[in-house]
């Protein structure tokens, strides 16, 4: 295997979204966690780029690393939950189990895509053209208002039941009067 | 080109982080992320795989993921909110009251 710069770029994104994801699962402090999930969210980005995704990875930055995470800060700095308290120990086994499963996944999917499946290598695009418009806004609108018609308009739907439902869930209780006590009089 | 293989193993090797996250971590919104984390890796396996078979639809649904994402954040947070409300805290072993 020769280390040509594709693959050098690829491990030092590699190495970064690995680290960045161990930094958000060790921090104590939530704030740094999003931080670091922001980090991992913006290599992820440079990924999509790198496979011939633009249009994925714009919505990536401006949707995930945006939106989201703005969310997700907005939210920690709102409950003032910044700094995490020690966990309790209401599970002692299920952190060593955490890890030996985990363990026993990654290496069911390498066992798979290693030895089952042996992998592949996508074909370098045909003519510059090509590269230039696949995953390109135009190529993905086609197929997402064509093939994807119904999918895209139910998802309108998911949207709005979660925009009633996250207003339902932290609309403040209307203090109702207590019903008067039917005492006979 | 990177094989599409790596990039399988990198996807394994981060949602392997988020569930180690989900399991390990107490702190809702830590779990939260996670979950983020597990999504967004899965959709880098199904942008590696549009790209192995030059095939859009895999791009279509990162598209549909990053949809459902979204609106699971802000129902999710919503509910660590009303439940920070109630509990005052977002530690999810203290979220225990239907335990029989």
């Amino acid at each position: 295997m020769t280390l040509t710069p594709d693959l050098v770029l690829f491990f030092l994104l590699a190495a970064i979204a690995v680290g960045s994801a161990l930094g958000m699962l060790f921090s104590r402090s939530a704030v740094h966690s999003a931080l670091f999930l922001v980090l991992n969210f913006a290599v992820g980005s440079v990924f999509f780029i790198l496979l011939g995704a633009p249009f994925i990875a714009m919505v990536q930055v401006t949707v995930y690393a945006g939106a989201i995470m703005v969310l997700f800060l907005f939210v920690i700095m709102l409950l003032g939950a910044e700094l995490l308290r020690q966990p309790s120990a209401a599970l002692p086994w299920q952190r060593p189990l955490a890890f030996v499963l985990g363990l026993l996944f990654l290496g069911v999917v390498a066992a798979y895509v290693f030895l089952g499946w042996g992998g592949a290598t996508p074909e370098p695009f045909a003519t510059a053209d090509s590269a230039r418009n696949f995953g390109g806004p135009l190529d993905i609108g086609k197929v997402l208002f064509s093939r994807y018609l119904l999918p895209f308009e139910l998802t309108s739907l998911l949207l709005l039941v979660g925009m009633i439902g996250a207003v339902v869930l932290v609309r403040e209780e209307k203090k109702t009067p207590e019903p008067k006590p039917q005492t006979p009089k | 080109m990177v094989p599409t293989s790596y990039y399988v193993a990198l996807s394994a090797i981060l949602f392997t982080l988020g569930v180690a996250g989900v399991l390990t971590r107490r702190n809702a919104i830590i779990i939260f992320m996670s979950v983020e984390l597990m999504l967004n890796s899965a959709n880098l396996v199904f942008v590696a795989f549009a790209r192995q078979f030059m095939e859009l639809s895999g791009q279509v649904f990162v598209f549909f993921v990053m949809t459902v994402a979204a609106a699971e954040v802000a129902v999710g947070l919503a509910l660590i909110v009303a439940i920070f409300r109630t509990k005052k805290s977002i530690n999810v072993d203290e979220v225990n009251q239907l335990k029989g």
